[in-house]
């Protein structure tokens, strides 16, 4: 940083005793309505110079109160509201819920409907890191992933609309197992759609991990630690690619994964690049789970013996699934009647936000779009 | 760990399974050596959740619950306390970093305050704000009319 006295010497003035404007600290307001933040988060910056000294975030500004609302609907009735929280998995949303009062009512879904439920579960994850991989590469100054991810999520988005007619907030679980039998040719088409992705995961990295300006832009950017990610609470490929191995999906198996083999990708630098190394890794795995999945669909009921009108026991539970954000966790307290006394979500985006501070420290503005980028928020779960 | 726990501690605590789920009542005054000992002495290393659920009826109107799992033992445990309204609690963010938003949205949504926080203010909710929303006598309808006329300028938010 030049002193700002000494960039005004060339200029005929006297010298101010106390320079006008203190350059060395200054504070910047970034967003809520800002491209690169994905939605309506509001940064405030602290900067000298180019270089972040700490952040601030503001959020709520998508704030609809879902946790109240689902203390004013009965169990059913809540299901598709937490399809509109991370909007971008809403199946895994729908995963987390249902599981959760399942457990509340003591049922579990027959065999086939734990079979499509990760079948749904898994595309989900990918078409939500198609959308981070293509939206994060636009951050960053890449135009191109992002037509050739959003072609291929389509594929995905096609297979939901023909299963329960809608694309993104798909409410495609109900409480019990599945309201739909699957439609004439679902397994046909998904084996078309793995065959048809396997050589998009390369395409993609072949436009990016050996792009130069891609790892000039992602390497030893916004790095978090290990212990600083436990100590944060944060989750998901963030976790991961800081060398922590642990994924819900094999530390307390939920669904039917045991029954599925697939890797735990991990990090070493934790930094951006590892992170979308991690994600990519992940859409392969996704592939592999896919691919058991189909192959092994048993035939059977669909629904588990539920009551019409639902009223589980009075307890409370917490369950938690692996969103392709991070833990997203369900906290229902039941007073025995049918709405629930309390329903609590644990969003992954909100606390893995939490950790934007740490990993901006130290580091140029620019790389603040990268973080968030790749951070992998969305505003609807953070604010709820 | 419960033995040892119930030992130390005794009539100030209960543990308890609920569908296969292990949690513990602990007594207010317990709370901060609790968790303390939860994090140094049995691996607790990642705070989950913090949350609260309100009873008005009861005398002690507020459970707050604690959820929190151990890496090292691949085991998940909620511990909960009862508190009466406008009772504080210590805060948790020198145990777990990640606590800080978790404590601002119980404060939000419920008007619990946490000693000790760096930086207790609201967090959904915009400042000024009155009510919290997430205790059972606020209404689904409800807002801050006076908030919004002034802030949106418009008359009413619904």
């Amino acid at each position: 940083m030049t002193d700002p006295n000494s960039s005004l010497s060339h200029l005929d003035l006297e010298t101010p005793e106390k320079p006008f404007l203190d350059a060395n600290e200054l504070v910047i307001n970034m967003g809520p309505q800002h491209p690169a933040t994905h939605g309506v988060l509001r940064v405030i910056l602290r900067l000298d110079g180019e270089k972040v000294l700490g952040l601030e975030c503001v959020i709520g500004y998508l704030h609809r109160g879902v946790e109240k609302i689902g203390e004013h609907r009965t169990y059913t009735m809540f299901n598709p509201y937490v399809d509109r929280m991370d909007y971008v998995a809403a199946v895994s949303n729908g995963l987390g819920y249902c599981e959760t009062v399942e457990k509340l009512l003591n049922v579990e879904a027959p065999p086939r409907a734990q079979h499509v439920r990760v079948i749904l579960t898994e595309l989900n994850r990918i078409a939500s890191h198609q959308l981070w991989l293509g939206t994060h590469a636009l951050d960053i100054g890449a135009i191109t992933p992002l037509f050739y991810t959003f072609r291929d999520r389509e594929e995905i988005l096609k297979i939901y609309e023909k299963y329960c007619g809608a694309r993104l907030t798909t409410h495609a679980f109900r409480i019990g197992g599945l309201q739909y039998e699957t439609y004439t040719g679902f397994e046909k088409e998904v084996k078309n759609f793995l065959t048809f992705f396997r050589p998009k995961i390369d395409e993609y990295e072949e436009l990016l991990t050996t792009n130069r300006i891609w790892v000039e832009r992602t390497k030893n950017v916004g790095i978090i630690s290990a212990a600083d990610c436990i100590a944060f609470g944060v989750t998901g490929p963030v976790l991961r690619a800081s060398g922590v191995k642990w994924d819900l999906r094999k530390a307390q198996p939920y669904a039917n994964y045991k029954n599925f083999e697939f890797d735990i990708p991990i990090g070493e630098n934790g930094d951006t690049y590892d992170r979308y190394l991690v994600r990519m890794a992940e859409m392969r795995q996704s592939v592999r789970i896919i691919e058991q999945a189909v192959n092994a669909l048993p035939e059977g009921p669909i629904m588990a013996k539920v009551p019409k009108v639902m009223k589980p026991p009075a307890g409370e539970v917490y369950h938690s699934i692996e969103a392709p954000k991070g833990e997203l966790g369900y906290f229902i307290v039941s007073d025995g009647s049918t709405q629930p006394y309390r329903v609590r979500v644990r969003p992954p985006s909100f606390v893995n936000l939490q950790a934007l501070d740490v990993m901006c420290r130290g580091q140029l503005v620019a790389d603040v779009i990268a973080v968030i980028g790749t951070l992998d928020i969305v505003l609807g779960e953070v604010d709820r | 760990m419960v033995a040892k726990l119930k030992g130390n501690y005794g009539s100030g605590m209960e543990a308890l399974t609920y569908a296969g789920q292990n949690y513990m009542v602990v007594d207010r005054s317990l709370i901060p050596e609790i968790l303390q000992v939860l994090r140094n002495e049995e691996q607790f290393d990642y705070c989950v959740d913090i949350t609260a659920v309100h009873y008005p009826a009861r005398e002690k109107q507020f459970d707050v619950i604690w959820v929190l799992y151990s890496f090292a033992r691949n085991e998940r445990i909620r511990v909960k306390t009862q508190i009466v309204d406008g009772a504080t609690l210590p805060s948790s963010v020198p145990i777990w970093t990640g606590a800080n938003w978790l404590e601002r949205e119980v404060y939000d949504m419920f008007g619990i305050k946490f000693d000790g926080h760096p930086d207790m203010k609201r967090i959904l909710l915009p400042e000024g704000w009155k009510g919290h929303p997430l205790r059972k006598d606020y209404g689904i309808l409800q807002q801050d009319n006076e908030w919004v006329q002034i802030n949106l300028g418009i008359e009413s938010g619904q």
